[in-house]
This record gives C-alpha cells, sequence and structure tokens, in this order.
C-alpha cells in the first residue's frame, strides 16, 4: 500500500481515527482495570486499619468521619468499635515536610490515647535513609520506638529538638516529618474527643436502633 | 536483516543506555534497587515491544507531517494501559515506580526507535527490534540497580548479604547513580572493544 500523502483530510482523518482507537482502548482497560484498582486499594487500607488499631467488630471504614486538627486542617478518622464500645481509633494523617514532599501515614490509638501501632501509606523517602520509618519507629531499640506512648502530656519530638524519640540515623528530617505526621494525627482525634465519642455512640446508637427495627 | 542479529543488536551492539545512552533520566531515576530497575525495563520493553508493531502497521496510514502527534499518542495508549494494569495487579510494584511509569510516554528509547527502525520495517522486524532494545535497557537498569543496591544497602534483590552498616548511601542516592553508570559504561566500552 501507498503511504498517504500529507494533505491535510489525510492528516486530520489520520489523526481523527487514531486518537478515537486510543480512546476506546483505554476505556476498554479502564473498564477492565477499574474494579481491581479499587478493592486492592481498599483492601490496602483495611489491613492498614487492622493493623494498627485494637480488635474492632464495625466497619472502619463505612463510619468514618473527618476531624479538624489544631493546625485547622482536616484528617479522615476510622473508628474502631468493639462491643458497642469504641475501642480505638485509626487516622489517616499526612505531612508536607518530609524530605521528598508528602508522606502519608495511618495512626491507631486506643480508648486512653496511647499510640498502639502505624503504617506507612505513601512516601517518597530516600531509600536506604528515610525509608527506614517504615520499621525504625516500631523497633524496641534505644528510645526508637513510638508504640505504647502517650501523647496526652506532650507531643512527640525527636531528641534533637529536645524529645525522646531517636530520629533515624542520618535523616532527621524525615523524622521529624514523621513524628510532624502522628501529632497531627493526635491532635485530630484528641481535638474532637468529646465530638469523636459521642459519635460513635449515636452511631452505634443508630446501629442499635436499626437492629431494633 | 536476520531476526537474531536485530534482537542482538539493541542488547549489545546498539545497548539503549551503555552504547546509545538514551533515556538517562528513567534511568538514572528508577534504579534505587534491583527490582525496580527491573520492573522499569520490563514495562519499557512491552510498550517498546506493542508501540514498534503498531507504528509498523499503521506507518502507510499516518501522513510523514503528524506522524511525531500520531506515534506519540499510540505510545501514551500503551503506557496508560501499562499504568492502570500495574496499579491493577502489583500495587507495591506500581506504588514504588510511581510517577515513572506515565514518563515511558517521553522516553525518547520508544520514540527513537519508533521512528528509526519501525517507521521503515515490517511487524515482525519491528518486534524483534523492540525486544531485543527493551531487554537491553532492562538487562542495563538491572546491573546499575543490582550494584547500586549492593553497593548502598548491602542487599541483592532484597536480600541482605553484608550488613547494613557496609552501605555507602551515596550509591542509593543520585550521585550515586552518575557513578556507578559512568563506571559501568567504561566497562562495557572496554569489553566491546576488547
Amino acid at each position: 500500500m501507498e503511504k498517504l500523502k500529507s494533505s491535510l483530510p489525510n492528516m486530520l482523518l489520520s489523526l481523527t481515527v487514531i486518537c478515537m482507537s486510543a480512546g476506546a482502548i483505554l476505556a476498554g482497560v479502564n473498564r477492565y482495570t477499574s474494579e481491581p484498582i479499587a478493592w486492592s486499594k481498599a483492601a490496602a487500607l483495611e489491613a492498614a486499619i487492622k493493623q494498627v488499631t485494637p480488635d474492632f467488630d464495625n466497619n472502619p471504614i463505612r463510619d468514618a468521619y473527618k476531624a479538624v486538627t489544631s493546625d485547622g486542617d482536616s484528617l479522615l478518622i476510622y473508628p474502631a468499635v468493639k462491643d458497642g464500645k469504641q475501642v480505638g481509633v485509626a487516622v489517616d494523617s499526612n505531612t508536607k515536610n518530609g524530605f521528598n514532599g508528602e508522606i502519608k501515614i495511618i495512626v491507631g490509638f486506643d480508648a486512653e490515647g496511647i499510640l498502639v501501632n502505624y503504617a506507612v501509606l505513601q512516601h517518597a523517602e530516600t531509600p536506604g535513609l528515610g525509608a527506614k520509618m517504615q520499621e525504625w519507629f516500631r523497633t524496641e531499640k534505644n528510645n526508637q520506638s513510638v508504640i505504647g506512648k502517650s501523647l496526652a502530656q506532650k507531643s512527640l519530638s525527636v531528641t534533637k529538638d529536645g524529645g525522646d524519640i531517636d530520629a533515624i540515623t542520618a535523616s532527621t528530617i524525615t523524622s521529624r516529618a514523621f513524628l510532624h505526621a502522628i501529632n497531627r494525627a493526635y491532635s485530630a482525634c484528641k481535638g474532637t474527643a468529646p465530638d469523636s465519642a459521642t459519635g460513635a455512640t449515636r452511631s452505634t446508637d443508630k446501629k442499635k436502633g436499626e437492629s431494633h427495627e | 536483516m536476520n531476526k537474531i542479529k536485530i534482537l542482538t543488536n539493541g542488547i549489545i551492539k546498539e545497548n539503549p543506555i551503555f552504547v546509545l545512552l538514551l533515556g538517562m533520566c528513567p534511568t538514572l531515576g528508577t534504579t534505587s534497587s534491583a527490582v525496580n530497575g527491573m520492573g522499569m525495563g520490563l514495562a519499557t520493553t512491552f510498550v517498546l515491544v506493542c508501540s514498534n508493531m503498531a507504528i509498523s502497521a499503521l506507518k502507510n496510514l499516518i501522513p510523514d507531517q503528524v506522524r511525531i502527534p500520531g506515534y506519540i499518542v499510540v505510545i501514551a495508549t500503551f503506557v496508560t494501559a501499562v499504568q492502570m494494569c500495574m496499579e491493577a495487579f502489583i500495587p507495591a510494584l506500581y506504588a514504588s515506580l510511581g510517577l515513572f511509569i506515565p514518563l515511558i510516554v517521553v522516553n525518547c528509547i520508544v520514540l527513537g526507535r519508533a521512528e528509526a527502525f519501525a517507521a521503515k520495517n515490517g511487524i515482525v522486524s519491528s518486534l524483534f527490534d523492540g525486544l531485543g532494545i527493551g531487554l537491553g535497557f532492562t538487562l542495563a537498569l538491572t546491573l546499575l540497580g543490582t550494584v547500586r543496591e549492593l553497593l548502598g544497602t548491602g542487599k541483592f534483590f532484597g536480600f541482605s548479604i553484608l550488613p547494613e552498616e557496609y552501605g555507602a548511601l551515596i550509591f542509593v542516592l543520585a550521585p550515586g547513580a552518575f557513578i556507578v553508570l559512568g563506571f559501568l559504561i567504561a566497562l562495557v566500552n572496554k569489553l566491546r572493544k576488547a
């Protein structure tokens, strides 16, 4: 077949057909992959919530609500309820102070405000340095671990800043950012503590009401 | 040209990284570990093979004056499809390669092969050319990632070989990428001359 001449109708027709078929192909791929993508995201979130909160029997993702932090931002809180009592919360927190942009973590607190566990959802920190935060802050070594700390008296900070958490070696910026995200999470779940308590009872009341009906 | 020759041409004689020095941005950016380098290489290989075949099949239907936009749309389609499939089925790798997958669209290797080879040759030859160049790219990225990972963190494909304290962190960072790449290019040049 001869190569098409570069005349205006030819060029228009050729590009139009290419773009239309590209659009059709992508629409097909999107239809095929959108469900697995949503499913794997939800599964990852649910696994993270399970990891950071005490045992629960509600659906935290369905019961999620927004809470305001001390710096005016708002974070998503997933309440963990067992037998109608709130046993803890998982807070979807983030900070923009990371060495390479935003860090997203999920932090779990129990009913007394003790930090249960955390999981790093997304980060772009340096591999081998800041990226160690995934394990560093739950390792029981010197003063590394933040697990079991209570933030009620004072917020967490690294030893360099007068706090009592050891920063990751050679990654003080990441460590500060990480603790900043945790402090934000705590301020969100504490700032709305009275609200969240009533919110929780309200939601359980509603559930009870539904079961009565 | 012999098909095997086309294949090895891309892997050795015209290796895109070590000989042609194309596509340096993803090369330096994604090779902080061997697995990342290999994932990036394989994603690019898939795009290269598909786009080479599609462009070779369409070459007479695309008028010369609009060939670049035409090629780019074809390439972008495959890249987006790869991105969606990765996000759906291997989210862990997708999370670590992140930004670099969409950037395959503007990877000069892909457009370069479309211009230099697929637009002039048949579908089967283009397939082998895409495969060869892609494997050469994957091989180079995996090698670079392996060396950086080993020197930087003491790991080999994620398995600890040396204690982490022996790792020189600079090799995981950007300067290490340049240093290792320079030495590997020198080594490949030496071997090619010998």
